[in-house]
């Protein structure tokens, strides 16, 4: 059996570990904490009670389709004929190449696949169209589009576009001006109806038949606009708000409350080249701040960074009551400790 | 009933109506709204302040001497027989190895190094109690489910502290760090303690990031759209879809919440094992001898041992003195 003492012997690897063995003083750490919550808690009751919190309700199909039927119906159009942003926008959604990034030459985004698989014209307009019920034209035309083949499909859609650039809202509704464009107009005036009854907010939530909370197909829908229309309801909300990125919006609340000032670095660099006008600059962006990350997380390593507190004189103002009571001593001479 | 009663009293509505276009300050590239303005400004001048404002320290204060650490009975046991001589227990190792690298003393102390005196310490227990008020508000909001406070006054009330707090928790944080990092934090064995800190700070980011997407409101409308060709580009968006708000309020509420408490619990027990970092160029007859520590004594590894040797940090002897 060891000696007891043998327990308590420095052991080698503690021998790296400077530790203190100068002058005390009092100290009380829960008294410290407590006292630390209640002076937190009174502030952050103030805050509350000054200012409260932003929530400005969603943005909703059903108002951007009365706000915007040509825009909306535009849109739509575009996720019929395969145009939009999200149906050319590649994985996770479908196999295009529309928005994938790639950083020299590699793209992580398309290494991953398509994980959560999306056919816009599908899922945003012709299965929401089904779901309408009474109306024996709407059938038809369904019925009709969905036997022609391809190559009519992209005609019809084609020449609706052509026309509708000349279509005028009257008393609410969208009036497009006659073209051979096939059931078309039929499918969209409905799916535009049925929008501004706001039947199509719920139809676009993932397994929404009764219970929902996967918002990426209204979101995705909705977000076509944003991309491919300047003045789209949404982006003039947006704009107005300074959300949009290139208004460093990432660091932006509604309202004039706060938002995430510490996004600061992440944000600054969608503003400066190349990354504010790269196809990539997304991915560009993470890459830059998962190197500034590890940087700040292996400070203690990295020469110059770690020498700048030695060198830039910040803390003598931290521990200037120590260097006060034990300033340096002449070589050779004694402590004598302040009484 | 109680809804009416709560729906008029004053403390649910704001003093200051912030629901208004707010201004926006613009130098070259840089557009920052006047609200995020006013919080840098305010984080810069708490960092002035706690820099600059002599700390209190008492009208009798007296540095004490340095204490020898009082020894546990249980550690003083050889390690390979528990108190009947057998072998010990797997709970018997724990608790030793628990009691001789923080003993209670250290765990909970009455003393600290005199040095210990500035008001740039207290941003690291203020970030703490940001913490726990910022959890316990999210559970108020938890109790009563995500669109509660959309359309209950007392819900607002509570977000509005869940969301105040956070600004607290973050912005202390980021003082804690500025001041951490000027006092070169990470020598004498401390590299890890610095490390899990910056890691609290990263995951504390991710999880505001998961509360802004669960508002369920205009701007976490739009945060999920934007944010979305970020993680998509990066391949992040194959396991986290930031449209789908029913991943994300799990991730803010249950997984994120998880991991970070952890976090910044390893922190805490890192500052408590390795101490509070001495001073530059801290007289050296203040410093224990190798293997000699008093009071801040603990483990080391190779990482740090490694640090070690290429930071001379703690007592060269050419100390300008400071008057």
């Amino acid at each position: 059996m060891s000696a007891p003492s043998a327990r308590v012997a420095p052991r080698r690897s503690e021998r790296n570990v400077v530790a203190w063995n100068g002058p005390l003083r009092r100290y009380d750490i829960l008294k410290e904490a407590t006292v630390a919550l209640v002076v937190v808690t009174i502030l952050v009751v103030v805050l509350a009670v000054l200012f409260a919190s932003p929530d400005e309700p969603p943005v909703t199909l059903q108002a951007w389709a009365k706000a915007q039927p040509r825009g909306f119906t535009a849109i739509a159009l575009s996720e019929l004929d395969g145009t939009s942003t999200s149906a050319n926008y590649g994985p996770p959604y479908n196999h295009h190449n529309g928005s994938v990034q790639y950083l020299w030459g590699v793209s992580i985004q398309r290494a991953f696949g398509v994980t959560d698989p999306i056919k816009p014209a599908e899922s945003f307009v012709l299965r929401p169209l089904e779901t309408v019920g009474g109306k024996p034209q709407l059938t038809r035309a369904l019925h009709r589009y969905n036997q022609a083949t391809t190559a009519q499909q992209l005609s019809w859609d084609h020449r609706y576009g052509q026309v509708l650039a000349r279509a005028k809202v009257i008393n609410g509704s969208l009036v497009v001006p006659p073209a051979n464009d096939g059931p078309v107009p039929e499918m969209l005036s409905a799916f535009l109806a049925m929008t501004r009854a706001g039947g199509l907010d719920a139809q676009l939530v993932e397994h929404a038949s009764f219970y929902g909370t996967n918002y990426t197909k209204p979101i995705l829908f909705l977000g076509d606009s944003a991309t491919a229309q300047d003045n789209s309801y949404w982006n003039k909300l947006v704009t107005a708000e300074h959300l949009q990125g290139s208004q460093w919006g990432m660091m932006n609340e509604t309202g004039s409350w706060p938002g995430q000032p510490w996004l600061w670095l992440y944000t600054m660099w969608y503003q400066v080249g190349p990354m504010s006008s790269s196809s990539n600059g997304d991915l560009e962006v993470v890459a830059i701040m998962t190197v500034c990350s590890i940087g700040l997380l292996f400070v203690p390593f990295i020469p110059g960074l770690r020498d700048l507190p030695r060198k830039l004189p910040v803390h003598r103002l931290i521990w200037r009551n120590y260097y006060r009571s034990y300033p340096k001593r002449p070589a050779g001479a004694t402590r004598q400790e302040p009484r | 009933m109680t809804e009416q009663i709560f729906h008029l009293s004053p403390v649910t509505a704001s003093v200051v109506n912030l629901n208004t276009p707010d201004h926006y300050l613009h130098w070259g590239f840089i557009l920052i709204s006047v609200a995020n303005f006013l919080v840098i400004v305010a984080m810069l001048v708490l960092f002035a302040l706690a820099l600059g404002v002599p700390f209190f320290i008492g009208r009798h204060h007296k540095d004490l001497p340095p204490k020898a650490r009082a020894q546990h009975l249980d550690t003083e046991l050889p390690a390979e027989v528990d108190e009947a001589g057998g072998r010990p227990a797997w709970t018997t190792r724990a608790r030793r190895l628990w009691l001789r690298r923080l003993p209670p003393d250290k765990l909970l102390p009455d003393t600290q190094p005199a040095y210990v005196a500035s008001w740039i310490y207290v941003f690291g227990v203020l970030t703490l109690a940001g913490l726990v008020i910022a959890i316990v508000s999210g559970m108020v909001l938890a109790l009563e489910g995500p669109i509660w406070w959309h359309t209950s006054s007392v819900g607002l009330f509570v977000n509005s502290l869940h969301l105040w707090s956070v600004e607290c928790f973050m912005g202390f944080m980021a003082i804690h760090l500025w001041g951490k990092y000027w006092m070169a934090a990470w020598r004498g064995g401390r590299a890890l303690t610095w490390m899990t800190g910056v890691v609290a700070f990263l995951v504390a980011i991710f999880e505001a990031f998961t509360g802004y997407l669960s508002q369920t409101n205009f701007d976490s409308q739009w945060i999920a759209f934007e944010s979305k060709d970020a993680m998509n580009g990066s391949g992040i968006g194959a396991f986290l879809n930031t449209m789908n708000f029913g991943q994300a309020l799990m991730l803010h509420i249950v997984f994120v919440p998880v991991v970070l408490v952890l976090i910044v619990g390893v922190h805490i027990i890192f500052v408590r094992l390795r101490g509070v970092v001495h001073p530059i160029d801290a007289d050296e007859a203040h410093l224990a001898p190798e293997g000699g520590a008093q009071l801040l004594t603990g483990p080391s590894n190779g990482l740090e041992d490694a640090l070690e040797a290429t930071t001379p940090n703690s007592a060269p002897t050419t100390r300008p003195v400071a008057r």
